[in-house]
């Protein structure tokens, strides 16, 4: 009969800027299994840790060429975390990308990046070139009024 | 033009948005007041995500937390500025600024900076070597990158391992620009734990601690960067040198509030406050990087609002503190804020502890509070909350942090 | 044709001063931009004229040309602050060369100076080394914007007929039918009747491109801190008791509200070595706390920065006709942006007009005045709030630290300005304690909108100083 291993690892949490410190025991015979976690101050800790040593998971933040923009870039994000060991990959397809303004803040510009089931949506507005200076005539002509 | 109004926030990031919603939520008329043609501050250019987990629930990106906020202003009545410069803030509650429209003047009942911070320039550290371009603050770089699709870099080298620094150097890897180390100064690295992780070693981008960068040389553009190690009283050790052939240097050396135009309060180096983010002027608040730096947007537009709300209630009279409790930096403490404390409101206390611990046990004396923090750093913010008190001798109260064995 | 080979100071104000007499001026740069040599790298002092060794061209000149900064200012819209300088006395051997001080300065003929006691030396200063004992001050001493005096006096040249020509670089010159033919590292030439050579620390190679030879000039590296303007330290000029190599290390305030500590003074190899030094700046800290204790060396920085100094064996300026009709105007070192109104003339009313005999007469169409940017933030509401009437732009300040406005900048640039260090020493934008953080972003984009540049193609300085390397996305 094998001896099942023990492994000990050190885990920094990047679910929220808490950045727990938590220290694992598990194995990974099979299939992973966590015997023991201390320093976690959720349960997202401990799914986080779980996913940390199997495949970690990262959000993608970049951003995307807009045409015809107030600015050249919207920035953007993949709704739910993906695979760290697909970063690269993922950034090679957005850096093909090119969206038209406006752009709305959660308008979906990649749907289901290779096949990660994340879609890539914008976290900002951008408004066309001709719409932003109308809307700061009429921000200014209210404060005149 | 002359304009009357009973709230007027200067600076419209993170801290100025919430205090204009949240004076204008407490009754006030609002005028918010932004020197960039854009509301939002760095929130702008800050596209990871991280920001919002307190203050909203959720984990969103800056300016995904900015257009949150913006959503919330545009309902109500609150007269947003933007292109609009604050020349003057005179002792009689009178502000003047400028923009495309002349010179204006604002009366007021109350006024609430929330006016940010700046990124210390490398030019200021005294550092030896030749006159070159390519030597960049993060911010700044992150607005090339992020905002402006412009590459400042094709290699680069991080000096600060500051979280802006922490960000860019993962920024600068994905966008192509070989990142070829961060350079920090002091032993332990100056962002999150969570930004080493996710910037430095997923992506097995070195990080030099104790070590400092010595020279810089290029005939017009950088080309060279040498960086040696520093022993625990600062000196250089020697034989350690290291020289790093890249284009660009990106600084993350630490940011300074930023306190202009007010000049007739207490400052040190940001604006010294009260626990209701009064400042040593009466009817002047201020709140968000201003007064300290904050690790979190969360903290600090949770001051904003905080700031917001009693220069609201300060406007109609409602609130008058009756006394202010000194509040002292004790044994290992770097920065404490606020400064002062109306026993009569509760307090969220901001802590930097001045060394690395292991265990550290943070105590509020005499009002007999302990709090436990494992692995407490100075880099990472130290959050305690301090329920109002009526006990009346309280004079001083003091903080303090010591290791547990 | 007659031909300034130099865009610096000295080089500016004699074109200007030439073409008040003949339009057909060239002014010939080698660098990318007007004043980036001396010009750039010094303490920006309007000294009193006390001090140079009696009977040296540079006692001559001096004061004069601190009297010439008068019309200087007036004509070129250049600020100078006559803010005095105190020569400090810090222990008893210090006292006695206060006399020397003063035989000096009567031999100068300079009679605008007083001895302060300690009490009447702290009334002004309260700041200084408290072992301060006395001052020799002057109250006609002053600063100034070096670079601004460059910047103007081309802009006046081209302003009445001159041309300013940059990236010329001059490689060859040949004799031919009593004129020069000037040829530059471009490819291009050009033929004059009379040169000035105006090379500063290349005077002296310049000279022997024309077969003359002028004594050496060795590069004398000064190293400066700039503090910022938030802690007030000094209201004048201080200067440590001189000896026989330099004026010392000084703290000077500048212009706009800041202060320099500096220079050293020691000789290099490379007449292209700008870079600050370890050594140099630990040196100009512990000297400059010496005069003025308080200096917040750790908190006030704004930059440090190295300049050279075109310094002879015979530390006198070198101004003479060469063997033909070509002028060298050599080793202007210190007070060299003093004497230069009075070098400008020296060089046209005594060399040109008496030496060489060529008459010249004072053009009736010549116009004295050049205007400036105005800086908004320095004028009266009322004119402020009329330039913003008629243009925008001049109520959007880009600037947060020196508060410049669009206007300023656009203006600028539309002046010529293509690089970021050329608006910079127009403006004042980037000048201050955030050293360019918040606007050269927007600089960058407003001189890519003016002038069709790719950002790429906008530099800092000098050909190599890029700021862009491309697009992150190219698509």
């Amino acid at each position: 009969m094998n001896l099942v291993e023990y492994k000990k690892k050190k885990i920094i949490c990047t679910n929220c800027p808490l950045g727990c410190k938590i220290n694992l025991i598990y194995t990974d015979a099979d299939e992973v299994e966590i015997i023991e976690a201390q320093g976690n101050t959720c349960k997202r800790g401990l799914e986080f840790a779980k996913q940390e040593i199997t495949d970690p998971v990262r959000v993608v933040v970049t951003s995307v060429k807009v045409e015809d923009g107030e600015i050249p870039m919207t920035s953007v994000r993949s709704d739910k975390p993906v695979p760290l060991r697909l970063m690269e990959e993922i950034m090679d397809v957005i850096r093909e990308i090119k969206v038209n303004a406006p752009v709305v803040k959660g308008d979906i510009i990649v749907e289901n990046i290779l096949n990660t089931g994340a879609n890539i949506i914008s976290t900002r507005t951008v408004n066309s070139r001709d719409s932003k200076s109308k809307e700061q005539k009429k921000l200014k002509e209210n404060y005149d009024g | 033009m002359r304009y009357e109004t009973d709230v007027t926030v200067i600076g419209a990031g993170g801290a100025g948005m919430a205090a204009a919603l949240s004076a204008h939520r407490n009754g006030a008329d609002v005028i918010l007041i932004e020197r960039e043609e854009e509301s939002g501050g760095v929130l702008n250019q800050c596209i990871h995500n991280g920001f919002g987990l307190h203050y909203y629930r959720k984990d969103l990106t800056g300016p995904e937390f900015k257009e949150t906020l913006e959503e919330e202003l545009a309902t109500t009545n609150v007269k947003v500025l933007e292109g609009t410069f604050v020349l003057d803030v005179s002792k009689d509650k009178k502000i003047t600024f400028v923009n495309s429209k002349g010179i204006h003047e604002v009366k007021t009942k109350a006024l609430v900076m929330t006016t940010g911070a700046r990124e210390r320039h490398f030019n200021s550290l005294g550092i030896p070597g030749d006159r070159v371009s390519g030597i960049f603050t993060a911010g700044v770089a992150q607005k090339y990158i992020n905002l402006q699709n412009l590459k400042p870099a094709n290699s680069a080298l991080i000096v600060g391992s500051g979280d802006i620094g922490l960000i860019m150097a993962r920024r600068l890897h994905l966008e192509g620009i070989e990142v070829k180390g961060v350079v920090e100064i002091l032993p332990y690295p100056g962002g999150l734990e969570r930004n080493v992780q996710q910037c430095l070693r997923d992506y097995n981008i070195p990080l030099y601690l104790s070590h400092s960068v010595t020279r810089v040389e290029g005939k017009n553009r950088l080309d060279k960067v040498y960086v040696s190690q520093i022993d625990e009283a600062g000196r250089i050790v020697p034989n350690s040198e290291r020289v790093f052939n890249v284009d660009a240097l990106i600084t993350s050396v630490g940011l300074i509030p930023s306190v202009k135009p007010v000049e007739f309060v207490r400052t040190g180096p940001g604006f010294i406050t009260t626990n209701t983010n009064q400042t040593t002027a009466d009817w002047i608040f201020a709140a968000g990087n201003c007064t300290v730096i904050f690790d979190l947007v969360d903290y600090v537009a949770r001051e904003g609002e905080k700031a917001g709300k009693y220069a609201a209630l300060y406007a109609k009279n409602e609130y008058v503190p009756e006394e202010r409790i000194t509040i002292k930096k004790g044994k290992n403490i770097n920065i404490i804020h606020p400064s002062y404390i109306d026993p009569n409101e509760s307090t969220k206390l901001y802590v930097r502890v001045s060394k690395v611990f292991q265990r550290a046990e943070i105590t509020v004396e005499p009002l007999g509070i302990e709090i436990i923090e494992e692995e407490a750093r100075p880099s990472e913010m130290i959050e305690i909350h301090i329920k109002s008190f009526k006990e009346k001798r309280i004079k001083e109260i003091e903080v303090s942090a010591h290791e547990l064995g | 044709m007659i031909a300034v080979i130099g865009g610096g100071i000295v080089g500016g104000l004699i074109a200007r001063e030439i073409n008040k007499y003949i339009e057909d001026v060239y002014l010939f740069e080698a660098k990318n931009s007007i004043g980036t040599g001396i010009t750039k790298g010094n303490s920006g002092i309007i000294h009193g004229g006390y001090d140079d060794p009696p009977g040296s061209l540079r006692a001559q000149l001096c004061y004069i040309g601190n009297q010439l900064y008068d019309e200087i200012s007036r004509e070129l819209s250049i600020e100078v602050r006559r803010i005095g300088s105190h020569v400090i006395a810090l222990d008893e051997s210090e006292l006695a060369k206060i006399n020397e001080l003063e035989e000096k300065a009567a031999k100068n003929n300079v009679k605008e100076y007083r001895i302060l006691e300690r009490n009447d030396l702290f009334d002004m200063e309260p700041n200084l080394n408290a072992d301060a004992l006395m001052s020799f001050y002057c109250p006609i001493a002053g600063v100034t914007e070096p670079w601004k005096v460059a910047m103007q006096s081309v802009k006046s040249v081209e302003l009445n007929g001159g041309k300013v020509l940059k990236n010329k670089k001059l490689v060859e010159v040949k004799r031919k039918d009593n004129k020069f033919e000037l040829s530059f590292e471009d490819g291009s030439v050009y033929t004059a009747d009379l040169v000035i050579n105006a090379a500063g620390l290349y005077a002296d190679e310049v000279a022997r491109l024309f077969g003359d030879e002028v004594p050496a000039i060795f590069p004398v590296k000064g190293e400066y801190f700039l503090l910022g303007k938030d802690v007030k330290y000094v209201n004048s000029v201080i200067f440590p008791m001189p000896s026989e190599l330099t004026k010392g290390c000084l703290v000077i305030p500048t212009v706009d509200g800041g202060y320099l500590a500096g220079p050293t003074a020691h000789e290099v190899k490379s007449k292209q070595d700008f870079s600050t030094t370890r050594d140099g700046l630990a040196e100009v800290k512990e000297k400059s706390l010496r005069l003025v204790p308080s200096l917040d060396f750790s908190r006030n920085v704004v930059k440090t920065f190295a300049g050279l100094r075109p310094e002879s064996r015979e530390k006198d300026f070198y101004i003479d006709i060469g063997k033909s009709s070509v002028i060298h105007v050599s080793g202007i070192r210190s007070p060299g942006l003093t004497a230069a109104p009075a070098i400008a003339r020296y060089v046209v009313e005594y060399l040109i007009q008496e030496k060489l005999h060529i008459n010249l007469e004072k053009r009736k169409d010549y116009i004295s005045h050049v205007e400036k940017i105005p800086h908004f933030v320095d004028t009266d509401y009322g004119y402020w709030v009329r330039a913003i009437e008629q243009d925008p732009e001049a109520g959007e300040i880009v600037c947060f630290c020196n508060e410049v406005t669009k206007r300023e900048i656009r203006e600028a640039i539309r002046n010529g300005a293509r690089t970021i260090d050329e608006v910079k020493f127009a403006t004042r934008i980037s000048f201050g304690e955030c050293q360019g953080s918040f606007c050269v972003s927007k600089i960058l984009k407003m001189i890519c909108e003016e002038t069709g540049l790719e950002p790429k193609d906008v530099l800092q300085n000098e050909k190599g100083s890029w700021i862009i390397d491309s697009e992150v996305r190219t698509i």
